[in-house]
């Protein structure tokens, strides 16, 4: 596991500045496996928000589908925001879209992550300019862990995002000095 | 297969508009259209309607597209016809001012114009009288000005979020 800053891949998918590295030595052992025990479970079990806008909502399904099988991350998608731990905001959010992607978000019990998935919802996408009904951002609403270009990514990208994701999980500290 | 129907002219349908409502057939626009276009007075919209639907030998039974436009100078709402029946087409335009403008409703007659009254008012402001039910359909119903209208400003921010 990398402890630098997260460089895209393949798809070009960037991890938003993490919290700290791994523990060091110096952490206590018995901490540093609780943690490791979490991360572990929360990250093998990401449940998504059935949730999609626009058109990435299609390459979302064909992620979940057989072909790439979602699944084997442990990535299942729930119909309800309070079972899911992972919102993924697929497509364009209009101004009057936003304040329900707001509310869901509020919805959705801790720990909860974010992943914005192509172009709209990373900045506005082809609607940046001249838009008066397209949020130009889902970070304008709620906060986000990773972003993955491409319109639509493909799901290659989305695995990609996903286990980026998972990489950040795995470096958080949920136990003793928080630092 | 498709039954060939009677279609009618684009020309006579005028003539017969004409000579059944007089100067609220205005004119013909028939050159770089199709169909071809009859403008009429925005007041005897829904007469003209009511006739296009229920003459046996136009009969047009569609409503395919209603749209608003704007000209700059005024603004002019588009009916796209079709006759199942007959197998012809026509539109239908009607031209208003600047200020306030409104014609009658055409939901009583194809109520799929409902829908569709309710975008050109969301967008363009334009109003139609004795509409069912005339509320924004796209935009958030609190949104200030009609965005197609080529006047429009955009806002700076809606509810706190910039746009």
């Amino acid at each position: 596991m990398s402890t630098g800053p997260a460089h895209g891949t393949a798809s070009g998918a960037v991890a938003a500045p993490a919290g700290p590295a791994l523990p060091g030595p110096e952490a206590h052992v018995l901490v540093g496996n609780a943690d490791l025990f979490v991360n572990w479970s929360r990250k093998s079990s990401l449940w998504y928000l059935l949730f999609a806008t626009a058109c990435c909502g299609i390459e979302l399904m064909q992620a979940g589908a057989s072909r790439y099988d979602l699944d084997r991350f442990g990535a299942v998608f729930r119909a309800t925001p309070r079972q899911a731990d992972l919102m993924l905001v697929a497509g364009t959010i209009t101004h009057k879209m936003a304040e329900r992607v707001k509310r869901l978000y509020d919805q959705m019990p801790e720990p909860k992550y974010v992943i914005s998935m192509g172009s709209c919802a990373n900045t506005g996408g082809p609607f940046y300019k001249d838009s008066y009904c397209v949020v130009k951002g889902v970070d304008l609403i709620i906060p986000v862990d990773v972003y993955i270009p491409g319109c639509p990514p493909r799901p290659e990208a989305l695995i990609d995002g996903i286990m980026k994701l998972q990489k950040l999980i795995m470096r958080k500290k949920n136990f003793g000095d928080k630092a | 297969m498709k039954e060939p129907g009677n279609p009618v002219e684009a020309q006579s349908i005028f003539e017969i508009l004409k000579g059944k409502f007089g100067d609220a057939a205005v004119d013909l626009q028939a050159e770089g259209f199709s169909p071809a276009f009859v403008v009429v007075a925005p007041a005897s919209v829904k007469e003209i309607a009511r006739f296009l639907r229920d003459d046996p030998a136009l009969s047009f039974d569609s409503l395919m597209c209603l749209s608003g436009v704007d000209y700059k100078d005024r603004f002019a709402v588009a009916y796209h016809l079709y006759s199942m029946a007959n197998r012809h087409a026509i539109g239908m335009k009607a031209f208003l001012p600047r200020e306030a403008p409104s014609l009658p409703t055409v939901d009583d007659v194809w109520p799929a114009a409902n829908f569709q009254e309710r975008e050109a008012f969301d967008l363009f402001g334009i109003v139609f009288e004795g509409s069912k039910d005339l509320r924004r359909i796209l935009l958030p119903e609190d949104w200030e000005g009609h965005p197609l209208r080529k006047e429009y400003k955009y806002p700076e921010f809606y509810h706190g979020i910039k746009v």
